[in-house]
């Protein structure tokens, strides 16, 4: 087929596209087309193409497999070891879980708190940046002295970790609702409590899921950082701790396979929490608009 | 609407010699006066930094006058405003009925119970099938519209409108100042017309404040003794030339005040 519009117009006229449909156009929905597949089929092949020269940089290097595994023994060591793996990925999901609801819980309540009264923000704020800064290796040794039951300990520290960002997003969301709009509500008589639920957490929303796609991925942190503080001991016992195990063990596999969950549950956590931001969004938000 | 029936009409809001000063030096309102009475459409004319908008804000409660005072006959009238900034000023998150629906659930009206009346206001708007939208969805000139349609919605006593075309196109604005007039005509509404636009003015209000900034005050008071319902025919008549005319020797004082407009 000619992509000659002169000749091909009549032909290429078709009433779903207009009269305006053209060979250039044709060009550019077909780019499109390719991109969309791309965007796809590139990440994915460079990462197979990456996981195989491994594989041949240990095989033409000999090099042993407690140095550097080639990717089929971490993956046979995975399914392997599959029962005691997937229990602590079980515990360290817990952990995050559970730290990035609390994080979530009060962060926002905090937050709210926040822009209620500002006696409460100056008194409190301060608090919650020294928290933040402070490297969460160097408090969690005190924390794990403090607290008796392990788990809370773990759930703490990486509460601590996680809860800043959406404490910080959602307070600077809770003071970002359009002035006019501010204004009119004030025109309309509204009270504190209508004013927070119908124009204050509505802009904030864009900013706290913002901020929760950062506290998801620094909640897993904080738990992993947080059990090679509390060290080898007990029941119950994350990822971290298998890491932690199989290095003195010197099971190299046994490492990569631990790492490599702990990796997945890293990208699950951030896919899910920006598959949330994008559908509580997509109806209204500039960040989750397509433009043509 | 004749000279006469102007006379007849009730005062609802009365602002007597008000004072706006900001930081306690800059003088951003001197002396003004103005008797806002039913049904009025008065515009307050005058070159940015005049005290238009900051005299709309004093009468919507927004902030207290340092000055004088601003007095509601009825003692109760500020409860009852609607206002159209320049901006459309929606929440973008709700749909265009829920926007609309706003005002009543401030006042803890369910949506159930004045839902007819936001589809009637966004028939009279003309964008009745575009309730489920969300605003940016619609064009510039749709938005204003839907703006409009909220601060009518509850039929309050006075409407204030900070120059709430300047953003739009000519072609859009005066479709849409045509359609104002329409909608005042068929609500009797009052509204407060912030401008820098003599033809605006001149077109829509029957009372012209032109104001003078540095400090903002009215300098002259116009009025626009043609009837309503105006369309065409007013924009196109010597007398609507005429009185343009007046008004903009009026705002030329008050930009130039070496012509001896001003005292």
């Amino acid at each position: 087929m000619t992509l000659n519009p002169e000749v091909d117009t009549a032909k290429d006229i078709r009433p779903d596209r207009g009269p305006m449909f053209d060979a250039d156009e044709e060009r550019r929905a077909r780019r499109k087309r390719t991109e969309e597949i791309a965007k796809y089929v590139i990440p994915v092949t460079v990462m197979a193409l990456a996981i195989f020269f491994w594989d041949r940089l240990v095989v033409w290097n000999e090099i042993e497999p407690y140095v550097l595994p080639r990717p089929g023994l971490v993956l046979s060591t995975l399914i392997e070891d599959w029962e005691t793996l997937s229990a602590s990925l079980l515990v360290t999901l817990q952990i995050t879980g559970l730290a990035l609801l609390v994080a979530v819980v009060g962060g926002v309540g905090l937050a709210v708190l926040f822009s209620l009264s500002r006696f409460a923000e100056m008194s409190f704020s301060p608090f919650a940046v020294i928290l933040q800064v402070t490297p969460i290796v160097s408090i969690a040794p005190l924390i794990f002295i403090y607290v008796e039951s392990r788990l809370i300990g773990l759930l703490l520290c990486a509460w601590i970790v996680a809860f800043f960002p959406i404490l910080a997003n959602t307070t600077l969301g809770l003071k970002s609702a359009d002035h006019n709009l501010r204004d009119l509500f004030t025109i309309y008589r509204a009270n504190r409590w209508q004013r927070l639920i119908h124009l204050q957490l509505p802009s904030a929303l864009p900013y706290f899921l913002g901020g929760l796609k950062i506290a998801g991925g620094l909640a897993l942190i904080g738990a992993v950082v947080a059990e090679y503080v509390a060290g080898t001991g007990g029941i119950g016992s994350g990822l971290a701790f298998r890491i932690l195990e199989a290095g003195y063990r010197l099971q190299i596999p046994r490492m990569f396979a631990a790492l490599i969950l702990i990796a997945i549950t890293g990208v699950i956590i951030y896919a899910t929490t920006s598959l949330i931001a994008h559908f509580a969004l997509r109806k209204w938000h500039e960040s989750a608009l397509k433009r043509e | 609407m004749t000279v006469a029936a102007l006379k007849d009409r009730e005062p609802i809001l009365r602002m007597q010699e008000v004072d706006k000063t900001f930081s306690g030096q800059v003088v951003a309102l001197r002396r003004m006066s103005l008797q806002v009475n039913e049904g009025d459409f008065i515009s307050l004319l005058g070159p940015s930094g005049c005290g238009k908008s900051t005299a709309l804000r004093l009468i919507a409660g927004l902030m207290p006058p340092t000055l004088g005072r601003i007095m509601w006959e009825d003692g109760e009238g500020k409860d009852d405003i609607g206002v159209v900034f320049q901006e459309p000023t929606l929440m973008p998150w709700a749909t265009v009925e829920k926007n609309v629906y706003l005002p009543f659930r401030l006042r803890g009206q369910s949506l159930r119970s004045v839902r007819d009346r936001i589809h009637e206001v966004l028939a009279l708007v003309g964008l009745e099938k575009f309730g489920e939208r969300y605003p940016r969805e619609l064009s510039g000139g749709m938005k204003m519209r839907v703006s409009i349609a909220r601060a009518i919605a509850t039929n309050p006593r006075l409407i204030l409108m900070d120059e709430p075309f300047a953003a739009l196109d000519e072609i859009t604005r005066q479709k849409l100042n045509d359609d104002l007039l329409a909608l005042k005509a068929s609500t009797g509404a009052t509204v407060i017309f912030v401008t820098h636009s003599v033809f605006e003015s001149v077109f829509l209000s029957d009372r012209i404040l032109v104001m003078a900034a540095r400090p903002g005050r009215v300098i002259e008071e116009i009025d626009v003794t043609a009837p309503y319902p105006r369309g065409l025919e007013w924009r196109t008549s010597p007398r609507y030339g005429e009185i343009a005319r007046q008004t903009s020797d009026a705002l030329n004082g008050a930009l130039h005040p070496a012509g001896g407009l001003v005292a």
